[in-house]
């Protein structure tokens, strides 16, 4: 129920609790509340829950976490 | 996808595993409260392949099957009105009410529709001005945001015609109320990394504070579950007792300001009662005074009362992480997906449901419906 799916900005309109912007889940594009992400611009990538972005994606934290496993790795 | 694919990959799963088993000397029991990552638990065998002292314990954390069958039964008899649509989450479709689901309703021709979002259900009621849309406001507070936009929404659209049968939980009470219960033996939890998105890290950290309890804020991806593993196993064995984030690519400090501030200016904290768990206190968000318009028990004059559960079904003790599914008798006998007798049957996140997919003796599908991670 809590799932959310990550998805790239492509572009948005509106202000405040109407912003809603276009996203790309790999093939898929959808419409989606981006109220509350007031700071995601296009090109980031958010987290989508129920049709709205709960947080955009700190794409330097993924990284140092994917990193930090490459070199645990055998 | 990106950010996805990344984190279910096998060479990083073995990466973690390795570690683990490596530091593991004693046996631990974690609790994660979220259905997703009881899902992703069972779905990639993780659980198999920790080493055996590692105890994963399936907490109260799917929101659809804790809504109370009262509420249930409430939608099942707004939906038969013929002047409502109304709307719902697809998971909550097949959850039983007393007597029925909404999916046989719809089947019989009632106004139901399923959607994706709450938003979407507003949209329905601006293109139906002659319906009453009620929109099935259940969840966590990944979610519950969602709900209260859709009420700002119909609000700033001038819509009479929206409303919300409400019945959302809230995470941190029924982890206390498992603290609280002397009956309960669980080492360190797994936090749920979506609603600690919505929330921050404040109310863990109090959790901590006051119960001495290693917790680990983690995301659904088999990485990310074996690396809020790694985190609470290497707090256990050190005898460190705090807080980690090991998802910090979306979880925040102080969480997502703009959702708490839609949540706060909606909703109000009250007690709520949880199918499997009975009433906890302060653990439900239900409309506040100014919004009490758009609460559809209350436009519809629909009083939910309270249903005794009765039979012989051990949800209760499974959501406590007392028991397991498999020390159910009914257990794949009387309950099963097509006929639950309780909670933790009724969506596939919910415990039950989760080892009936993936863990069932004989299941003709198991080696499909399992997304094994070879090790």
């Amino acid at each position: 129920m809590c799932l959310a799916v990550p998805g790239k900005i492509q572009s948005y309109e509106g202000e405040e609790i109407l912003r809603e912007g276009t996203v790309q889940f790999g093939s898929l594009k959808k419409k989606v509340n981006l109220a509350f992400v007031p700071d995601a611009e296009k090109g980031d990538y958010v987290l989508v829950h129920a049709g709205v972005a709960i947080s955009k994606i700190d794409e330097a934290e993924a990284l140092r976490v994917l990193n930090e496993l490459e070199s645990l790795e055998e | 996808m990106k950010y996805q694919e990344e984190f279910r990959d096998s060479r990083k799963v073995r990466a973690i595993v390795a570690q683990i088993r490596k530091m593991t000397t004693k046996h631990w029991r974690v609790m994660e409260v979220c259905g997703g990552q009881t899902h992703s638990i069972l779905k990639y065998g993780l659980d198999e392949l920790v080493p055996a002292g590692l105890e994963f314990l399936h907490g109260p954390g799917c929101p659809i099957c804790v809504t109370p069958t009262e509420v249930i039964d409430l939608a099942l008899e707004l939906s038969m009105r013929e002047t409502i649509l109304f709307c719902s989450f697809g998971d909550m479709l097949r959850v039983p009410g007393s007597k029925e689901d909404l999916l046989s309703l719809k089947a019989r021709g009632a106004n139901i529709q399923m959607v994706y979002s709450p938003l979407d259900a507003v949209k329905l009621a601006k293109d139906h001005p002659d319906k009453e849309v009620v929109f099935f406001a259940v969840g966590f507070e990944t979610t519950a945001p969602a709900n209260a936009l859709s009420v700002l929404h119909a609000r700033q659209l001038g819509l009479r015609n929206y409303s919300i049968l409400v019945s959302q939980v809230l995470v941190p009470p029924a982890i206390e109320g498992l603290l609280r219960n002397p009956e309960t033996r669980i080492d360190a939890f797994l936090a749920a990394g979506h609603v600690c998105t919505i929330m921050g890290e404040g109310d863990y950290e109090r959790l901590v504070e006051n119960y001495q309890i290693p917790i680990a804020i983690t995301g659904f991806e088999p990485v990310d579950i074996l690396e809020g593993l790694r985190s609470c196993v290497d707090m256990l064995e050190t005898g460190k007792v705090a807080l980690e984030n090991q998802y910090k690519r979306s979880v925040r400090a102080n969480g997502n300001p703009a959702a708490q501030q839609a949540l706060k200016e909606v909703f109000e904290v009250k007690n709520q009662r949880w199918r499997g768990l009975g009433e906890l206190s302060k653990s439900g968000l239900g409309l506040n005074e100014k919004y009490q318009e758009y609460d559809a028990a209350r436009k519809f004059n629909l009083n939910a009362g309270h249903k005794k559960e009765t039979g012989n079904c051990i949800s209760g003790e499974i959501l406590m992480g007392l028991k397991k599914p498999t020390d159910c008798p009914e257990f794949c006998n009387r309950c099963h997906p097509q006929n639950p007798l309780g909670a933790t049957m009724v969506s596939e996140e919910g415990a039950c449901h989760a080892y009936y997919l993936y863990k069932k003796r004989g299941a003709h599908n198991h080696e499909q419906h399992r997304m094994r991670l070879s090790i």
